[in-house]
């Protein structure tokens, strides 16, 4: 039986983790495959742990705060030591519906892509965002395309599931800060196959995006520097 | 001896003292010591032998010989900030999977646990 967790991170998001956590319940209950949510705590400083505790629900409680890329690399982490076929990662605020998972699960059992991710620019009905958010992005889909080859258009999107392949490389490396368009990158260099597919996503119901304002100037630098970095670190191993 | 010869004097002398303190109270790892020892020491001597410093700077073409000083020290302190930030990069990667790993053998135990009590 094909056994799936479902990496779910958790920053003070106490309002939708039981929401979230019944959901997925609803939806995977009836399954043929063995879908395991898990939460991870990131050192969260409302309630989420005691709502995790109490409902004796799945999950993993960081001793210190990581940030996402270090939640994510340890629920992959967590993933491939229990041997699950394949992990994804669904955002705790409310963003990722559940409905949507078996679009992805689909894809990862039914093709050979390492890596799979739910894109909202692939379909209409999905909720757009602000034209600030659309234009990086673009320029990151853009810097991307230029480095791999490969064309994801929503490259930030972190509704994303792992074959054991992209586990086992996430093992020795995962980018810490904003870590997705510079995760396509690494899993690219290292040859995994990657595929977009669409999803609706929801406007989240709980907590702000993490990104705005100076932020947001700081974001683009940062992961503009860290992918073309990456590439060159690949490249010189290439020629090796 | 002029004034500003035993303010330098005292000053390099503290910071000489200070750092001795520091090692052996165990605050200051030794491979910092070392460097921090050589700077203290650099100070010392060009303190009580300030006419040596004249005379490597004007040998070296510097018009006014203490900046000769500030020029060693500054390219110093900005290597030695290099340095730390190494330190810090690879601090900040072993503390991240040392939590994960903590977390990881936390939630093994759980879930030993639960199976005991069942």
């Amino acid at each position: 039986m094909v056994r799936i967790a479902i990496i779910i991170p958790c920053f003070n998001e106490e309002k939708s983790i039981l929401q979230l956590h019944n959901e997925l319940v609803k939806i995977t209950q009836l399954s043929e495959i063995e879908i395991i949510p898990l939460f991870i705590n990131d050192c969260s400083t409302d309630n989420s742990e005691k709502i995790l505790k109490e409902n004796k629900l799945n999950h993993i409680n960081l001793p210190i705060n990581l940030g996402i890329g270090g939640v994510i690399q340890c629920g992959l982490k967590y993933a491939y030591n229990e041997s699950f076929d394949y992990a994804i990662q669904l955002d705790g605020d409310g963003q990722h519906p559940p409905s949507e998972l078996y679009k992805i699960i689909d894809q990862l059992i039914n093709t050979k892509n390492d890596l799979v991710i739910g894109s909202r620019y692939l379909d209409i009905k999905s909720f757009e965002s602000t034209r600030l958010r659309r234009f990086g992005i673009a320029y990151f889909s853009w810097i991307i395309f230029i480095l791999t080859r490969v064309k994801i258009k929503d490259c930030t999107s972190g509704f994303r599931g792992f074959s054991r392949k992209a586990m086992e490389l996430a093992l020795y490396h995962y980018p810490d800060e904003y870590p997705e368009p510079e995760s396509i990158l690494y899993f690219n260099r290292n040859k995994l196959l990657i595929n977009e597919i669409p999803v609706i996503m929801r406007e989240r119901e709980n907590g702000a995006s993490s990104i705005n304002g100076w932020k947001s100037i700081y974001y683009m630098v940062k992961v503009t520097i860290s992918i073309l970095f990456n590439y060159i670190k690949f490249q010189k191993n290439e020629n090796n | 001896m002029k004034i500003i010869d035993i303010i330098s004097c005292t000053l390099s002398i503290l910071f000489i003292v200070f750092i001795i303190k520091l090692i052996r109270k165990g605050l200051l790892r030794e491979e910092y010591s070392f460097i921090w020892i050589s700077i203290a020491s650099i100070f010392i001597f060009f303190s009580f032998y300030r006419k040596g410093l004249d005379t490597l700077g004007k040998a070296l073409g510097f018009a006014y010989p203490p900046s000769l000083l500030f020029l060693v020290f500054l390219f110093g302190i900005i290597i030695f900030l290099v340095q730390l930030s190494i330190v810090n990069t690879k601090q900040h990667n072993q503390i991240k999977s040392l939590a994960q790993k903590i977390a990881l053998l936390e939630k093994n135990i759980a879930s030993k646990q639960d199976l005991n009590t069942k």
